[in-house]
């Protein structure tokens, strides 16, 4: 019976599709598709026209922000170089959020991961530096700050599913945790008594740091962030372990039915996603600060959840608009300078593009052109 | 240095000023997200709303002189924030949660932008009574120097509890809380009520902002809220919506905020950062304690996204 009923449906289709002279493909599968894509770019538009309304309230020309803004995101190869540096830890912070949302979980405590991460990653370098090759060094730091990570995001999800917290909050509390943790190590076992001013860890010997992509002034953080995007879209959209993931996302009661174990398909899935996190975290701690201190904490792992939304979720969607907000925040320090705007400019401009991008949630279906034709 | 005089005393009178003068901000946005959440959505950018609260009534305070101003400037600009927020959820397909988190690092960017010229300035404080006239101690005269705003808070608990109870107006709110298909069978617009709703719930944790940097800590800087918006969504369901819950809930949070400070002043100062983070130990805490993933919290509104 059943098999009857899709063979005829699918009979249907083929006739429907060869009636009105499309191919199946052009409209139901780009369509969607296109529609993704062209929502979210219009979302952008509008909200760098706010934004531009909000700088001239300021008095300031926006067409100069606009052009100080290309400039330093793409005017230069300097500014490029500066854009994919930014980019490569918001990749990694993107997908803390993005990969849980395909299990349908909300987690923003992507910031925590990445603290948690890069702290945990240095701890475990100092003492093999200098004793182990760098490759090794390297190696360790990044398994351990990823395995950080991954307890980090993972307790949330245990949380969740065994407990009924909810993971928004408990993710959010356990950035603030992560945070004072850091500052506690920081200002004392950790603390290299030559940081005067600044209170910071000891610092990982410049052989040990991870080096350049060769002939750029980029550092291989990129590739990373790069690799775990694919390795994770492949996971979630082309293995059996994905599906089940993303079924626990889309109704969970149907995936417990089906016999699913929808608890560790939750662990499996915040671990992957704090594993990002925590990685992002060692990345920042042995490719460009080399120590730990309060500035661990820059927001990376905030972005990363504005990075995911825009990208819709989608592990490889979330390179090109990191690549964005990477220009973005590149751009921050020529406005700070040429424009003599506060440094917060671009958290407002990301705040005006995450709210505008959620109003156009709304406009998903609304429109006849990315529709199949319906006879 | 409070705890000078009366030594390792100090530390549990220095918790309970805490309880009182930490636990205000916690108490007044605890009461709008309850009210809010009765309405049957969440808002989690009260830390935004609570941020720019702050950042407006101390620009305000500074500008006109007069702290009160500052006060309802703060709320106003809350209620701003509710009006974006619900308007953004009464579109459909538009998620609460999503919103929220939006808001928070809107409000948050936008506090600090606008903010940046109001780090240096010095702007007038909010009055307190002081009720320890009768005690030589200083720390003691200290802990009971109560703010007004505090006083407005602890009657403002019983008040939404039986405006909740018992008017018309807070039977349609938990109507809509409840069932949106049986507020619109009764003729109410769902979305107007969520909408006057989470604009009071606005308005309340724009004061609440405003508390931090009129009185306590009383200055404007980028630090100035770590998470007590946050925290006090997570409170309203640790209260199980109940605003006289979340009136003892929030003096439990602000006495546990003061620890930090608390211990410092009798000179111990190695763990600071972790008694800092306490109230989000806490929070954690209190969460995995009374929740559970079998059966629905007891007195949540069946509306709410984040219980179901």
């Amino acid at each position: 019976m059943a098999t009857e009923v899709v063979a005829s449906s699918v009979a249907a289709d083929d006739k429907r599709a060869a009636a009105s002279h499309t191919p199946l493909l052009r409209r139901e599968v780009l369509g969607p598709a296109a529609e993704a894509v062209v929502i979210p770019f219009g979302a952008l538009v509008v909200s760098l026209l706010l934004f531009g309304g909000f700088v001239a309230l300021a008095g300031v020309n926006p067409l100069d922000v606009y052009s100080y803004m290309v400039l330093g995101s793409v005017g230069s190869w300097f500014s490029i170089q500066n854009t994919l540096t930014r980019a490569s830890p918001l990749i990694l912070t993107a997908l803390c959020t993005a990969l849980p949302a395909q299990a349908g979980l909300m987690i923003i405590g992507g910031e925590g991961a990445f603290v948690v991460g890069g702290l945990a990653a240095i701890v475990a370098g100092l003492p093999l530096a200098g004793a182990a090759p760098a490759f090794a060094v390297q190696l360790v730091m990044a398994a351990v700050g990823m395995v950080a990570g991954a307890l980090w995001i993972a307790l949330a999800g245990a949380l969740r599913h065994w407990r009924g917290v909810n993971e928004t909050i408990s993710t959010l509390l356990l950035t603030y945790i992560g945070i004072a943790i850091l500052n506690h190590l920081v200002e004392g076992v950790l603390r290299d008594p030559a940081s005067l001013n600044k209170p910071s860890g000891y610092p990982l010997p410049d052989a040990d740091m991870i080096a350049n992509i060769p002939g750029m002034d980029v550092h291989w953080g990129l590739v990373y962030g790069i690799v775990f995007c694919v390795f994770a879209y492949i996971l979630f959209f082309h293995t059996t372990f994905g599906f089940s993931a993303r079924m626990v996302g889309g109704n969970p009661r149907a995936a417990r039915l089906a016999g699913l174990p929808v608890g560790r398909l939750v662990l499996i899935v915040t671990a992957i996603a704090g594993a990002a996190g925590g990685l992002a975290g060692m990345v920042e701690i042995a490719a460009v600060q080399g120590r730990a201190s309060a500035t661990l904490a820059a927001g990376y792992g905030y972005t990363g959840i504005l990075v995911a939304f825009l990208a819709r979720q989608n592990p490889i969607a979330v390179i090109p608009v990191a690549l964005l907000f990477g220009g973005i925040n590149a751009s921050g320090g020529l406005l700070q300078r040429r424009l003599d705007l506060p440094d917060a400019t671009v958290l407002v401009l990301q705040g005006i593009i995450f709210v505008v991008i959620l109003a156009s949630e709304t406009l998903f279906g609304r429109f006849r052109i990315f529709r199949a034709k319906e006879n | 240095m409070a705890g000078l005089g009366i030594g390792w005393w100090g530390v549990p009178l220095a918790v309970a000023a805490g309880a009182v003068r930490a636990g205000t901000p916690f108490l007044f946005v605890s009461l709008g997200e309850l009210l809010t959440e009765k309405s049957g959505r969440i808002n989690l950018g009260l830390e935004g709303t609570l941020v720019m609260g702050a950042m407006s009534g101390y620009g305000t305070a500074y500008l006109t002189g007069s702290p009160w101003l500052g006060v309802l400037v703060a709320g106003v600009t809350g209620s701003l924030f509710g009006a974006l927020h619900a308007g953004l959820c009464s579109l459909p397909r538009v998620n609460d949660i999503a919103v929220g988190i939006a808001l928070m690092l809107f409000g948050t960017g936008l506090a600090f932008y606008l903010g940046k010229p109001l780090i240096q300035p010095q702007a007038p404080s909010l009055p307190a009574i002081q009720l320890g006239w009768w005690s030589d101690v200083a720390p003691v005269r200290d802990a009971l120097k109560i703010n007004t705003l505090f006083i407005v808070g602890a009657l403002l608990a019983p008040a939404l509890l039986w405006a909740l109870r018992s008017t018309r107006w807070g039977m349609i709110v938990r109507i809509a809380g409840d069932s949106a298909d049986a507020a619109r069978a009764m003729g109410y617009s769902v979305n107007w009520v969520r909408l006057a709703a989470t604009v009071t719930g606005g308005f309340l944790a724009g004061i609440g902002g405003s508390f931090l940097s009129l009185y306590y800590p009383g200055s404007w800087n980028e630090g100035l809220s770590s998470g007590q918006g946050i925290t006090a969504v997570a409170l309203v369901i640790f209260a199980r919506w109940s605003p006289m819950n979340c009136f003892y809930a929030s003096l439990l949070f602000g006495g546990a905020s003061a620890l930090g400070p608390a211990l410092q002043s009798v000179g111990v100062t190695s763990g600071y950062y972790l008694f800092n983070a306490a109230p989000y130990f806490l929070t954690l805490l209190i969460m995995v304690l009374t929740t559970s993933s079998e059966h629905r919290l007891s007195g949540a509104p069946s509306e709410l996204s984040i219980t179901r």
